[in-house]
C-alpha cells in the first residue's frame, strides 16, 4: 500500500523518498525524540434526498501535510496544504521550533511497514458521475413510503468517501494505507392523531458502493426507520429515578464507549487526569465482563490497517473478566508511560495532532440467553435505541440518551416510552452488571466519536446486558 | 526560539496586507464565477477563505504543543436549470479551483430540479458595509502566547490548594478573511481577529477528582481578561465540585446559568429555523404569532454590534442584515430564514442563512442572588451532558451538573442526575432571566429560572 500511496499521493507533488529524507533532516535533531510526515488525501461525495428528490449533491476535497516533532511531552506542529518540498520543508521549520534549536541531521528512509489489509482499496466516490446513486436514493425513498401510509417525510442521505494517507518519521517508520468509508441514512417523519416522531436508521463500513445498493441492506435500514418511528408513535412518558435497565446487543455499546473506552485512553491516563488513572490490575467490572477495543475487525466503520502514526491496528484487551488490563495508546503517550503504541493513535485529518483514540469497542459474549435476561427484571426499563453519549473522564460521570426503550415490569417488555438520557459512573457502572447476554452484536457502523473537536469513524458492540442500577432521566 | 522563524512572507501578508490578500481571493471567487458560467451554470456562489492561527498550550509549568495553522478553502455552489450541486477543495492551486467547479458542475448534472434552488433575489445583496470593528491583526510572537499561557495557569495552580493537577492553559490567535461572491455579481468581503485563553484545571479530595475550566475569547488582544483571572476562575468553578453527590429524585424548579441558558435559547432558534421547518421536525410549526416566551421576555437579533462574536454586513447569502426582534413580549414575530428555506415555506428570507448574529435576550431583571432567593429551594445547573433533546417534540432530557438550592442560597455541589421537561412548556414557563448576561456569545443571555422540571438522582 505505500508504494501505492508513494505513487499516486506523493509523486504529482513532486515528492519521493529523496525529497522525504531531506525534509526529515531539517527535523530531525538531538533535542527530538522523533519527527513525523502525515500526507493525506480525501476525497468525499455526498447525495441528500428529501420531499421525494434528490436535490444536493457535494463533493469535497482536501489534501495537505501535517508536521511534528516531539520532544518529552511537548510538540511542534505545522502544516501546509501544499504537499511541495517547499512548503515541506518550511512546516518542519516551524514544527520544529519545539526543540528550540535547528538541526540538520541525515535520515534515511527505512523500509516500509507491512501491516494485514482489514479492507479493500475500494473506491466508493463517484466523482460526481453518478446518475446510479440519485436512481438508488429515490428507489430507497419510494420503498420507504411504501411501507406505512402514515410516514409524511422521508430524509435518506449517502456519504462516501476515500483517504489516502502516508505515514514518513525521522526513527524509520514508513507505511501507507488507503482507507474508503461509506455510510447510508434513513430518516423517516411520522404524523398520525395530531403526533409526530421520528425514526432512523443507518448503516455502512469500509466498504464498496456495491454493498450499499444491495436491497438487502437498505430495505432492513428503511423498515427499520419506519419501525422506530411507528414506536415512538405510542410511546409514552418515561419513568425518573434509579432503576434496573437493560440494554439491548449491539448500537447500546456506546455505553462502554463512554463509560470505560474513553477514560481508558493513554493521554488521560498518562496526565493522571482520568477516573481510571492508576487502577491498572483493579477490578472495574464483574467477572462477566471482558471488553476490547478492536482495530483489525475486517471492514468494519472503526477498523485501521494501520492507524494515523504507521502502527498496525490491533485487538487490545482494556478489561478481562472485571479487571482492568490495558490503555489505549498513541506513539508519545506509549513512550512516556514506558509500554507499546497499541495501534490507536488516530488524527481526523493532517491539519489535527494524532491522540489515543477508539476503534471498534465492544464487551465478548457471556452466558446468559437474552429472554432470560429480561425475564429477570422485576421494575426497570430496556434501551434498544440510542443518540450517542458523552462522559466527562475526571469524574467519570456519563450519559447516554435513549430513542427507543420499553418499560419492564415483572419480566414482561410493557410500552414503549419516551426517549431519555440515563446518567452513571463510568468506574463502577459495569461493577453492577449482573447477567450478560450471550447474544454480542456489532453496531451497524455509523459511528462518529469526537475528542478535543476531533471526529474520528468508530464502531461499538455488545451483547444484552443487565445493569443493576442506572439513573433515568425521564418525566414521569 | 526565535519564533519570527516561524513566519512565512505569506503568512505575513494575511496579518499585514489583508486588503493585498482579500484581492487575491477576491480573484479566486472571479475565476470561480466566470468558469462555473462558461460551464452551463445560470447561477453561481462561491465563498473562499484564508486564515492563520497560532496556538500555544503548557500543562504543569511545561509547553505541551505549539501549533501553527494556515487554512484555505474554497467552497462553490452552482444552478443549472433549478439543479444544485456543491464542490469544495482547500487546494487553491487555479488547475484545482477549476477542477472543483467542474465536480460542482457534474454533480448539478445528476441532481433532480429543486424550485427552491438558487440565490437571493438580486435586490436583496446588501449594498451597505459598515466597519463592524472586527478586525485588530497583531503578529504575536510564540514566545508571548507561551508566557501568557504559564501565567494562566501558574495562576490557577496556585489559587485553591485542592487544585491537584492540571489539562494545561492555552492561548490562541486567529486571523481571518474571507469573501462571498455571486452571479448578481455582488462582492462581500469579510475580515476578523480572534484571540483566546483557557485553562482547565483538576482539584481532587477524599470524595474523588473534578474537572472544570475558565476562558476568555475577544475579538482584540487587549480585551482578553487578566491571565490571572482566567487562572483564578478555572480554579474556583472546579474546587466548588469536589464532593458533588446525587440528590433525591423529584420536581422542583431548575436555575440555568448563563453557560447553560444560552442552549436553551438556542433549542428555540433550532425550531424555528428553516430546515427544521419544512422538514416539519419542530415542536415550534406555524408558531409566529403565538407565545413562545413568557411575556416579560423579548429576543432581538442585533447583526451590527462592534467587536462581538458574530456581527456581520451579509448573511451567507449576501443577503443585508439588520436589527430585528425574534420574539417580542414573548410571541414569536418571525422564523430564522435563509433564501432557500424561505422559498420553501413560501416566505421572505430574514438575512439569516448560516444562522443568527448576534441573538440577545431583554426583559432580565434580577441579579444572580436574587434569582436563588426567588426559586427558594431547588437546583442549580452550570453543566449539561449528552444529545437528549428532540426536537420534533420537545422533549427534553439531559445530564446535568450544578449546586443544591437552599432557603435561596447556592448550597452543596451536585453531579450525575438528569433534568427533564418539554422544551415548549420550559420556554413559556420561564419564571425570570438574570442580568448575569455573559456578552462574549452569539446568544447573549444571563441565568434563566426554568419553572419545575423532573429531576432525576437517586432513588425517590
Amino acid at each position: 500500500m505505500y508504494e501505492q500511496v508513494l505513487d499516486s499521493l506523493l509523486a504529482p507533488a513532486g515528492v519521493g523518498e529523496k525529497e522525504l529524507e531531506l525534509a526529515l533532516g531539517r527535523l530531525v535533531s538531538s533535542q527530538i525524540d522523533f519527527g513525523e510526515l502525515y500526507f493525506q488525501r480525501r476525497v468525499s461525495e455526498g447525495w441528500m434526498l428529501e420531499d421525494g428528490a434528490v436535490k444536493s449533491g457535494s463533493f469535497d476535497s482536501d489534501q495537505g501535510v501535517g508536521v511534528r516533532a516531539v520532544a518529552g511531552a511537548g510538540t511542534g506542529f505545522a502544516y501546509a496544504d501544499s504537499m511541495a518540498l517547499p512548503a515541506l520543508l518550511d512546516a518542519a521549520g516551524s514544527a520544529r521550533a519545539i526543540a528550540r534549536t535547528g538541526g540538520n541531521g541525515m535520515v534515511r528512509v527505512g523500509q516500509p511497514r507491512i501491516a494485514p489489509a482489514r479492507y479493500g482499496a475500494h473506491d466508493p466516490v463517484g466523482g460526481g458521475q453518478s446518475s446510479d446513486r440519485v436512481e438508488l436514493l429515490r428507489t430507497i425513498d419510494a420503498y420507504v413510503r411504501s411501507l406505512d401510509s402514515r410516514v409524511s417525510q422521508v430524509s435518506v442521505n449517502l456519504a462516501s468517501s476515500r483517504e489516502s494517507i502516508l505515514v514518513a518519521a525521522t526513527d524509520g517508520v514508513l507505511a501507507g494505507d488507503v482507507r474508503p468509508l461509506v455510510r447510508l441514512d434513513i430518516r423517516v417523519l411520522m404524523e398520525a392523531d395530531g403526533r409526530r416522531e421520528q425514526g432512523m436508521s443507518g448503516g455502512g463500513g469500509r466498504w464498496s458502493l456495491a454493498s450499499i445498493t444491495d436491497p438487502e441492506f437498505w430495505q432492513e435500514h428503511a423498515r427499520e426507520a419506519v419501525r422506530i418511528a411507528a414506536v415512538n408513535l405510542t410511546a409514552e412518558s418515561a419513568p425518573a429515578g434509579y432503576m434496573t435497565v437493560v440494554l439491548g446487543s449491539g448500537w447500546p455499546g456506546v455505553l462502554l464507549h463512554e463509560a470505560v473506552g474513553h477514560g481508558l485512553e493513554g493521554d488521560f491516563n498518562r496526565k493522571g487526569i482520568s477516573a481510571f488513572s492508576d487502577r491498572m490490575g483493579e477490578k472495574v467490572a464483574t467477572e462477566e465482563c471482558t471488553v476490547v477495543d478492536d482495530g483489525t475487525l475486517e471492514n468494519r466503520r472503526g477498523s485501521l490497517s494501520i492507524d494515523d502514526e504507521g502502527t498496525p491496528s490491533a485487538c487490545n484487551t482494556l478489561i478481562e473478566k472485571g479487571r482492568l488490563v490495558g490503555y489505549m495508546q498513541d506513539r508519545l503517550n506509549a513512550r512516556l508511560m514506558g509500554v507499546e503504541p497499541t495501534g490507536n493513535g488516530r488524527r481526523e485529518s493532517f491539519a489535527h495532532l494524532p491522540m489515543p483514540r477508539m476503534t471498534n469497542t465492544y464487551m465478548l459474549p457471556g452466558k446468559h440467553d437474552p429472554g432470560e435476561i429480561l425475564a429477570s427484571v422485576d421494575d426497570g426499563i430496556y434501551a434498544v435505541g440510542f443518540n450517542g453519549g458523552q462522559v466527562d473522564i475526571t469524574s467519570g460521570k456519563f450519559v447516554f440518551a435513549a430513542s427507543e426503550a420499553y418499560r419492564v415490569k415483572n419480566g414482561k417488555v410493557g410500552a414503549p416510552i419516551k426517549g431519555a438520557t440515563l446518567i452513571g459512573n463510568g468506574p463502577d457502572v459495569l461493577t453492577r452488571v449482573g447477567m450478560v447476554g450471550n447474544d454480542l452484536e456489532l453496531d451497524s457502523g455509523v459511528g462518529v466519536c469526537g475528542k478535543e473537536g476531533q471526529g474520528v469513524p468508530v464502531g461499538v458492540g455488545q451483547p444484552t446486558l443487565r445493569i443493576d442500577g442506572l439513573t433515568v432521566g425521564g418525566t414521569g | 526560539m526565535s519564533a519570527n522563524r516561524m513566519m512565512e512572507t505569506d503568512n505575513t501578508a494575511l496579518l499585514h496586507d489583508p486588503d493585498r490578500e482579500t484581492e487575491l481571493l477576491v480573484g479566486i471567487a472571479q475565476r470561480v464565477l466566470d468558469r462555473a458560467k462558461a460551464g452551463g451554470a445560470e447561477q453561481a456562489e462561491v465563498s473562499v477563505g484564508s486564515s492563520l492561527g497560532r496556538e500555544a498550550s503548557v500543562r504543569l509549568g511545561e509547553i505541551e504543543a505549539l501549533e501553527e495553522a494556515r487554512d484555505r478553502s474554497v467552497q462553490v455552489t452552482v444552478y443549472v436549470k433549478q439543479c444544485t450541486g456543491s464542490a469544495s477543495t482547500g487546494d487553491l492551486r487555479p488547475e484545482a479551483i477549476d477542477e472543483t467547479v467542474d465536480r460542482a458542475l457534474a454533480i448539478a448534472r445528476n441532481t433532480q430540479p429543486d424550485r427552491a434552488a438558487g440565490l437571493a433575489e438580486a435586490g436583496q445583496m446588501a449594498t451597505a458595509f459598515p466597519d463592524l470593528d472586527l478586525w485588530h491583526p497583531e503578529d504575536i510572537p510564540l514566545d508571548d502566547l507561551v508566557a501568557r499561557a504559564l501565567t494562566i495557569e501558574q495562576a490557577g495552580r496556585d489559587a485553591d490548594e485542592r487544585i491537584a493537577n492540571s489539562e494545561g492553559a492555552s492561548v490562541t490567535s486567529e486571523a481571518n478573511l474571507a469573501v462571498y461572491a455571486n452571479s448578481h455579481g455582488f462582492i462581500g468581503r469579510l475580515r476578523g481577529t480572534a484571540y483566546s485563553q483557557s485553562c482547565v484545571l483538576i482539584a481532587r479530595d477524599e470524595s474523588g477528582m473534578q474537572r472544570d475550566f475558565d476562558f476568555d475569547s475577544q475579538r482584540c488582544w487587549s480585551d482578553l481578561a487578566a491571565p490571572e483571572a482566567t487562572g483564578r476562575e478555572a480554579a474556583r468553578r472546579t474546587a466548588r465540585r469536589l464532593g458533588a453527590e446525587r440528590i433525591p429524585t423529584g420536581r422542583m424548579p431548575v436555575l440555568y446559568t448563563p453557560e447553560v441558558a444560552r442552549g436553551l435559547i438556542g433549542h428555540l432558534v433550532a425550531a424555528v429555523s428553516g430546515g427544521n421547518l419544512y422538514r416539519r421536525s419542530s415542536f415550534l410549526l406555524d408558531a409566529v404569532g403565538e407565545r413562545v416566551m413568557p411575556e416579560w421576555a423579548s429576543l432581538i437579533e442585533r447583526p451590527h454590534l462592534p467587536r462581538a462574536a458574530r456581527s456581520a454586513a451579509f448573511d451567507a447569502d449576501g443577503v443585508a442584515t439588520r436589527e430585528t426582534p425574534l420574539v417580542e413580549a414573548g410571541v414569536l414575530s418571525r422564523y430564522v430564514l435563509g433564501s432557500y428555506s424561505a422559498r420553501r415555506l413560501g416566505l421572505e428570507t430574514t438575512a439569516n442563512a448560516g444562522g443568527v448574529h448576534n441573538l440577545e435576550l431583554a426583559g432580565a431583571t434580577h441579579s444572580f442572588d436574587e434569582l436563588l432567593a426567588e426559586m427558594g429551594e431547588g437546583v442549580v445547573i452550570t453543566e449539561l451532558m449528552g444529545q437528549g433533546v428532540n426536537l420534533v417534540t420537545g422533549d427534553y432530557s439531559r445530564g446535568a451538573a450544578g449546586f443544591q438550592v437552599e432557603g435561596g442560597r447556592l448550597g452543596a455541589p451536585v453531579e450525575e442526575i438528569t433534568v427533564a421537561g418539554n422544551l415548549r412548556e420550559m420556554l413559556t414557563g420561564l419564571v425570570a432571566a438574570g442580568t448575569d448576561v455573559d456578552p462574549r456569545h452569539n446568544i447573549r443571555t444571563g441565568s434563566l429560572l426554568v419553572g419545575e422540571m423532573t429531576v432525576a438522582g437517586q432513588e425517590g
